[in-house]
């Protein structure tokens, strides 16, 4: 009987957490590629529509950002549909500036590539849509990405 | 006197980590950057001559006005037909003398093609939804696609979407061009 008093004498078998940190480096460094970092807060709302025929932006450093929508806090801005630009509401005159700002942040030879991409809430109606897009011709930021989510469009929107 | 330190049981600590890693994979949607790329007119110099008017014949007038109706060369016109509409005026199969001429030129590696001059004008009211302005948009690109992708598969065997060759590529966006017009802003009204 005295063979069998050996197993009791041992304890659980220590598991080797060597690899741990590895994984945890890993998790790390996987969100630190994939994550992009939203570099302004949005106070407006912008739902994107949907769309099938869209292509990919490209070259994100060449891309400035014009949002339109609807502020989230309505009882300070109301719902009329409001233009953010870097991180403030701005009007359609400030437009122009702001173009050229980024111009200026952009190396010379790179200019001609630069893209404004629209992010603009569904439920905005086009009358403010034109006036960027006048103004984006008069400075001559001619070429535009109307933002889109991937997707079938919805049967018939409104009505 | 050597105390023994207990020691924590860490082993599944990797399974936690694993689980959170998948339950993050399955949850993040990698946000990428997609939409309708366009490019706008150039301002319009003053001084400049106006352009030469466009034939009437070749002029595809695509109207939405504030409630969202579409309207088709003076016709009402559903979206879902949009596109089909906009393939037959842009192909002009039959030579019907309504449609836009065609012109013969010679494009490297289609050889000889007929080239559609149709412009499509599309002209929208202050009150129209963004919703709807994009659905219009996107069918009529829907349609240059799909007669990119026909043309395409005729000549090289493949879909549009998947040439690789920037050559063929340009051939391709010669002979069908993205002739999409935004018109001057007005109020249509309605």
């Amino acid at each position: 009987m005295a063979r069998f008093k050996k197993d009791t004498k041992s304890g659980t078998p220590k598991i080797n957490t060597a690899s741990l940190p590895d994984i945890i480096f890993m998790l790390l460094f996987f969100f630190m590629v994939t994550t992009t970092l939203r570099e302004t807060q949005l106070f407006v709302r912008t739902q994107l529509p949907f769309a099938t025929e869209v292509q990919t932006l490209e070259r994100k450093s060449l891309v400035s950002h014009i949002y339109i929508g609807p502020p989230f806090q309505t009882r300070i801005f109301g719902t009329e549909p409001r233009i953010q630009l870097q991180d403030q509401f701005a009007t359609v005159d400030d437009i122009a500036s702001f173009i050229s700002a980024e111009r200026e942040a952009r190396a010379e030879a790179e200019r001609p590539l630069m893209t404004t991409s629209l992010k603009i809430d569904r439920e905005t109606t086009m009358g403010i849509v034109t006036d960027v897009k006048q103004e984006l011709r008069q400075v001559n930021a001619l070429r535009i990405n109307y933002s889109t989510a991937r997707g079938e469009v919805p049967a018939s929107p409104r009505r | 006197m050597a105390r023994m330190r207990p020691e924590i049981n860490a082993g599944s600590m990797a399974d936690i980590a694993f689980l959170l890693l998948i339950f993050f994979l399955v949850t993040t949607t990698m946000d990428v950057d997609v939409g309708i790329t366009r490019m706008l007119p150039p301002p319009i110099d003053p001084n400049a001559p106006p352009p030469p008017p466009v034939r009437e014949r070749n002029v595809f007038v695509v109207l939405v006005d504030r409630h969202d109706r579409l309207m088709v060369e003076g016709q009402i016109t559903s979206i879902d037909r949009l596109r089909d509409v906009t393939k037959e005026f842009l192909l002009n199969p039959y030579d019907d003398p309504s449609k836009p001429e065609k012109r013969i030129e010679e494009i490297p590696h289609l050889g000889e093609i007929e080239v559609s001059r149709g412009i499509i004008s599309l002209q929208n009211d202050r009150g129209t939804s963004y919703e709807m302005y994009i659905s219009v948009q996107n069918e009529l690109a829907a349609a240059i696609n799909e007669i990119r992708d026909e043309m395409s598969k005729e000549h090289f065997g493949m879909k549009f979407s998947d040439l690789r060759d920037q050559e063929l590529i340009d051939a391709i966006r010669h002979a069908v061009p993205m002739a999409i017009s935004e018109a001057e802003p007005k109020d249509i009204g309605g």
